[in-house]
């Protein structure tokens, strides 16, 4: 399109065309951009929050999709009875404090991998195109693909972990990892946290390369320390970035759910239970569609929260600085 | 190489003991390049099974090194074999990804444009609120959005339907394609509009000749997150197909485990299948990739 020459032409033309249909002109700036957004609008009522009300309607019932005597109609006084059910039942506690250890774990730890990581490779000299391939090779993995993945690694009997393990000696005879109480857990938040890490590591990478060096090169000049220069001048100009890349993370670790899933399905005997397998497991297992939308509103509410903490740390950790 | 990553960092001061820093150096990189061999190694694992013959998978004691590769796997996958056909209807989920992955990708990527344009370019009522609100429902997990909407496509014969499961993951897809959008259309000059806008050019014709083909790349970009959202997910599509007639990829990958055995070769030749496409758009992205991601959430 040709640019006019100057300013004051500019205005002129403005004026000169503008005004004679201005009424028109100024209705047709408030309804176009309505009429862009309307679509979505409407695909998102639709899909994602005509569900979601039904789901809380459906938490109050005490519907059962396998018995047809459990009406949708819901009573006033028996409406809360999936969640009171939920919350004298051991299962749902458990599946709360696993997801709680889970999240609190997996998030930290990633960050402070992807951190040094970033760290790492940002002072690297030589080869940062072979590192950054080898770094996007585990973002090309499904999180289907990585649960079944390190499901197989994990196996007591044929898997990796294990044959290596008891090659090099360190183990005298197979381990269950996924079965075992501890073992289980962890073997999992390595999975997650695998999957984690190269996004996040891109992130702060690019973060930490796109830093003014006048301010590192004054510092090291002054004589600052590494771990001062980092813990007060990397850091705090990280920020934005780090709210990034905590933003990408606390949406994602719903997907955990494909993960636990595959490799423990929750069990066994409810070992690994977080709030989404449990849910799964109450609508599909046992068809009880009124419980498992009240675990789901719990969770909804619960990553919620965790959001909001997420949030609140970081504005409070920014007012630090 | 690329760009000023290459450029070592805190070397400018001065260079006293220049021998002392080239090992150091020399160390970091070995050191760097040990953890990611060691963090890409899970993957390559995964990806040479494949390519192994089955009596060196599963036996016992283990072979380390391939002794030799074949592309075994992948005949009995696609029952080219017929003496060890899967009985996987592998094409099946093939064409249903596909399918679905490209619809989803096509309508979130036409809605989520004129979003993202409609909330970098003007101001309305409620700007912020309904950015929030849209933003807001990408936050909604699988499991709980996958419930109700198998009871109400229940309703309307759209379980177990490609164009069921495409229309969900189009909808899931539109937040993260407008806010995508919304930075790609925020670092097309705004002045370009207004100068077309005195040609007299109107609103419409200045969105479509104007910012589309210089927001072209982002719009590459955000197909390619929502064609890979879309081939990966698992949560909505395990609660809403359940036969080969829809059922994608990550659901499909359930057919290699019985009651008490795993094909694991089987498994992993899927595995390579599933993310070809990943391959494919990690290779055209690559140098983008760094860039695009944090550019435009941060300056948008």
């Amino acid at each position: 399109m040709a640019r006019s020459d100057s300013p004051s032409q500019v205005t002129a033309a403005k004026k000169s065309i503008s005004q004679p249909k201005r009424s028109s002109y100024y209705r047709w700036k408030t309804w176009f951009p309505l009429l862009l957004i309307t679509p979505a609008i409407i695909i998102i009522l639709l899909v994602v929050a005509y569900p979601m009300v039904y789901s809380v309607y459906i938490s109050f019932t005490p519907y059962n999709l396998l018995r047809p005597d459990t009406t949708l109609v819901f009573a006033v006084d028996t409406m809360f009875r999936n969640y009171a059910r939920l919350l004298e039942n051991k299962v749902f506690w458990r599946s709360v404090l696993n997801t709680v250890i889970f999240l609190a774990v997996t998030v930290n730890l990633s960050f402070l991998i992807a951190l040094a990581l970033s760290q790492l490779m940002a002072r690297v000299t030589r080869g940062q195109g072979i590192m950054r391939t080898l770094l996007m090779i585990p973002m090309m993995f499904a999180p289907v693909l990585v649960g079944f993945q390190f499901a197989w690694f994990f196996n007591a009997t044929v898997g990796l972990v294990n044959n290596a393990l008891l090659a090099l000696g360190i183990l005298q005879e197979p381990k269950a990892w996924l079965v075992d109480v501890p073992s289980g857990m962890i073997s999992i938040m390595i999975a997650s946290i695998w999957m984690n890490v190269p996004m996040l590591t891109i992130i702060l990478l690019a973060g930490t390369l796109s830093l003014p060096r006048e301010v590192f090169e004054a510092a090291e000049v002054d004589g600052a320390p590494a771990w001062q220069r980092f813990r007060h001048i990397t850091m705090p100009l990280l920020r934005p970035f780090t709210l990034i890349a905590l933003t990408v993370l606390s949406l994602d670790v719903a997907r955990a759910y494909d993960i636990v899933r595959i490799m423990t399905g929750g069990g066994p005997a409810n070992r690994t239970e977080m709030i989404w397998t449990y849910a799964g497991r109450l609508a599909e297992r046992d068809s009880q569609y009124g419980l498992a939308s009240a675990m789901s509103m719990v969770g909804v509410v619960l990553g919620v929260l965790f959001t909001l903490y997420l949030f609140r740390q970081l504005i409070k950790s920014r007012v630090v600085y | 190489m690329n760009g000023p990553s290459t450029t070592p960092r805190f070397q400018t001061a001065p260079r006293r003991r220049f021998g002392r820093r080239r090992t150091q150096n020399a160390l970091l990189n070995l050191l760097a390049l040990l953890i990611l061999l060691l963090f890409a190694l899970p993957a390559v694992w995964i990806i040479l099974t494949a390519f192994r013959p089955a009596s060196e998978i599963n036996i016992k004691p283990p072979i380390w090194i391939p002794q030799r590769l074949t592309l075994d796997a992948f005949e009995s996958l696609f029952g080219l074999n017929p003496d060890y056909a899967s009985g996987i209807p592998v094409m099946n989920y093939l064409r249903n990804s596909t399918l679905t992955a490209l619809i989803a990708t096509t309508i979130a990527l036409t809605v989520g444009t004129m979003t993202g344009y409609a909330f970098s370019r003007f101001e309305f009522k409620y700007h912020t609120a309904v950015f929030l609100l849209i933003m807001l429902s990408r936050a909604v997990p699988g499991v709980a959005l996958g419930l109700p909407l198998f009871l109400l496509m229940r309703k309307y014969n759209l379980v177990d339907t490609t164009h069921g499961l495409a229309f969900v993951y189009a909808a899931i897809n539109i937040p993260f394609t407008a806010w995508l959008m919304d930075g790609f259309f925020r670092q097309v000059p705004k002045e370009l509009d207004e100068s077309a806008y005195i040609d007299g050019c109107g609103y419409w014709s200045a969105f479509w000749r104007i910012d589309l083909p210089l927001a072209l790349p982002g719009m590459a970009a955000a197909g390619i997150f929502a064609f890979l959202a879309s081939w990966n997910e698992y949560q909505i599509a395990s609660l809403l197909t359940k036969t080969p007639k829809a059922k994608t990829f990550p659901v499909g990958l359930y057919d290699f485990t019985s009651q008490f055995t795993v094909d694991w070769r089987g498994m992993t030749a899927m595995s390579v299948l599933m993310i070809i496409p990943a391959v494919v758009f990690v290779i055209l992205i690559q140098r983008r990739l760094t860039e695009g991601l944090t550019f435009g959430a941060v300056k948008g």
